[in-house]
């Protein structure tokens, strides 16, 4: 059964990727991303983080496409001297790696209070959706830049860059469970009210085992869909907190941080510091709503355009 | 009469909860105050011996307990004194109150642009729903969704202000002062400054509300009542705007209220980008040189602006449903 379920939604969701081009292209050029930002202490020409190994002759130095570029440093350098393309790699790496972590907090909060409010229902499930609504009025960036920035205000911009990674992870996943409990909910409602769930109920089989083994694999496909969303919004609250100072620090630099770090150099000319980790962070959050529509019209039924 | 009382109650009852929320916020302000904030190491710095310290502890009434204290602090806090900021020297509630112009008329700019752009694109979309035009405002919309609010700003200056010079990238410029009231929307040079922030802060915002507008719309066009209007001869333009629009107004007021926070946090990096000296932009100051009890006025700030918008945004609801009405009908 389990399996079943989960092959049938791997099937249709590589059959809807495959027959729309524009996803297709999102997911290639994710995983390319993904795998190069993963790959980057391998093949980045620097250690971005290793300050000692910069040298400041060799500062703002612009891309390869432009006059007196160095071929040394392929995407130019910021005013450290740092080679862009190794700060945009790893800096991909750390965006892309808080994102997918916050989201996974998001949904190991969110899903089983899903299924438990919508297989249970009644007063529990009342009550999940009741604090759900709450803490969706509550904007998630609003939060968490509160949040970071009371943490930064207690305890110094030092220690806050030191724990940046965990803090951003936290702050970002606590926030928008709602989403995938929503989801879950909704969706086990609908299963829950079939056949095969009322049959195993009749042979006596446990709740648990009801919502693990023939409730969960079968609402697994919008809660990809879900996931999918949120890990771009997660990548945006990221960069935006990162931007604001309230993130990584530009010591270890995620791409927010290396657009705020270039922003002061877009007056003197020198945009390439802020434009290109700009560009990049554009088009992964781009490729990952792409496939996110694409996957919600291949998966979920109730939400295809009339 | 008996319509107006139900407004009436509903009003109550709101007013009620807001009075509750607020409590609640003014405790969490004060909370953070206590676990952030030496007050005396910002009035007497750190080389003063303990004796002297005690002291004025004892004079400011940091050595009572502290239930004693959150009575005193909710006291002047119902009074309007949030404490003095250790930054301006004068009180938070006057310094952040200065600022609120500036944030307000950036979100007031922004907001118009929204509005004018996404009710005539997000109905076009939802009428038209197979057109090229439909296709490519939704596609656009996916991009713009995808464009962080800070990068929007940056590709702005560096494309208006720094190449082509046009516009100013900073700052509120000439602003006029009416009462309290600084204002930049009566000079050029102030509504030349808004321009750049107020097309950024909007473009945010834009692709969420035309899918809205449009989704709300898709909803009531494929409603019986619309059907039936059409059948009588009511001309497309007619249910469209006045059939259909209308009903549509309703979950789009309850799905826009959702979005204060978002539009605080997006006016806050906003203000960043363009140095809009607005209430955000103070909060990241405060934040920077962690002036306590501006931050607690700024949360206690932000708190009053989402109960106040809510409430707003729940009355319009009232307002826009034909089935509670506020007077009494015939």
């Amino acid at each position: 059964m389990s399996g079943e379920g989960a092959r049938a939604s791997l099937a249709s969701a590589r059959s809807f990727v495959l027959g729309q081009p524009g996803s297709l292209i999102a997911a290639v050029l994710l995983a390319t991303v993904a795998l190069a930002a993963f790959a980057a202490p391998l093949i980045a020409p620097q250690n971005p983080f290793d300050l000692a190994s910069f040298d400041l002759l060799d500062a703002d130095l612009p891309p390869f496409f432009l006059d007196d570029s160095d071929p040394r440093f392929l995407l130019g350098t910021d005013s450290q001297g740092r080679d862009l393309l190794s700060a945009i790699l790893y800096g991909t790496r750390i965006s892309l790696t808080v994102g997918v972590l916050a989201v996974a907090i998001q949904a190991a909060i969110g899903i089983p209070l899903g299924l438990l409010g919508g297989y249970l229902g009644g007063r529990v499930d009342g009550f999940i959706a009741r604090i759900a609504d709450v803490q969706l009025s509550l904007s998630t960036l609003i939060l968490a830049i509160i949040a970071l920035a009371l943490v930064r205000a207690g305890l110094g911009g030092e220690t806050l860059g030191r724990l940046a990674v965990p803090l951003l992870v936290v702050v970002i996943g606590l926030a928008e469970w709602p989403y995938f409990a929503r989801t879950a909910r909704a969706a086990t409602l609908v299963e829950a009210a079939k056949d095969h769930v009322r049959a195993a109920k009749a042979l006596g089989a446990g709740d648990a085992a009801i919502i693990c083994r023939h409730i969960l694999p079968n609402i697994l496909s919008p809660l990809i869909v879900v996931a999918t969303t949120q890990v771009a919004g997660a990548i945006m609250a990221e960069a935006a907190l990162s931007f604001l100072g309230l993130g990584l620090p530009i010591t270890q630099p995620s791409l927010g941080t290396l657009i705020r770090s270039g922003y002061d150099l877009i007056f003197a000319g020198i945009w390439w510091v802020t434009v290109l980790p700009g560009l990049t962070l554009v088009s992964v959050l781009v490729a990952v709503n792409i496939l996110g529509d694409g996957l919600r019209d291949a998966l979920d039924p109730r939400l295809t355009p009339r | 009469m008996r319509a107006f009382a139900t407004g009436l109650a509903f009003f109550a009852k709101r007013a009620g909860q807001a009075i509750l929320v607020m409590l609640a916020i003014a405790m969490i302000a004060f909370a953070v105050k206590g676990a952030l904030g030496d007050p005396l190491r910002e009035i007497m710095g750190e080389a003063v011996p303990e004796a002297q310290r005690a002291e004025l502890r004892h004079k400011l009434g940091l050595d009572a307990p502290w239930p004693t204290q959150l009575a005193r602090y909710l006291g002047d806090a119902a009074q309007g004194d949030l404490g003095q900021s250790y930054i301006y020297k004068r009180p938070t509630v006057a310094v952040v109150l200065a600022k609120f112009p500036a944030s307000f008329e950036l979100v007031l700019a922004a907001s118009l642009i929204v509005l004018f752009i996404s009710l005539p694109a997000g109905i076009y979309c939802a009428v038209n729903p197979r057109s090229l035009g439909a296709r490519l405002i939704l596609g656009l919309s996916v991009l713009g969704i995808s464009v962080p609010v800070f990068l929007t700003g940056i590709i702005l200056i560096s494309v208006f202000s720094v190449w082509l010079g046009w516009l100013p990238a900073f700052g509120r410029g000439e602003t006029v002062r009416i009462g309290f009231w600084e204002t930049g929307l009566l000079t050029l040079d102030g509504l030349k400054h808004l321009l750049l922030p107020a097309v950024t802060l909007s473009s945010i915002m834009l692709p969420l509300f035309i899918r809205l507008v449009r989704g709300a719309m898709l909803d009531q066009l494929g409603a019986d009542y619309v059907r039936t209007a059409r059948a009588k001869g009511a001309s497309r333009l007619r249910v469209w705007l006045h059939h259909a629009l209308r009903n549509a107004l309703l979950p789009l007021v309850a799905l826009g209220g959702l979005q204060i926070g978002n539009m605080l946090a997006f006016t806050l990096l906003t203000e960043t980008v363009f140095q809009w000296p607005g209430m955000g932009f103070l909060f990241l100051e405060a934040v920077t040189r962690a002036d306590v009890p501006l931050i607690t006025t700024y949360l206690v700030a932000v708190g009053l602006l989402f109960v106040v918008t809510n409430t707003l945004a729940d009355m319009v609801s009232l307002w826009l449903d034909p089935r509670i009405s506020f007077e009494a009908r015939q």
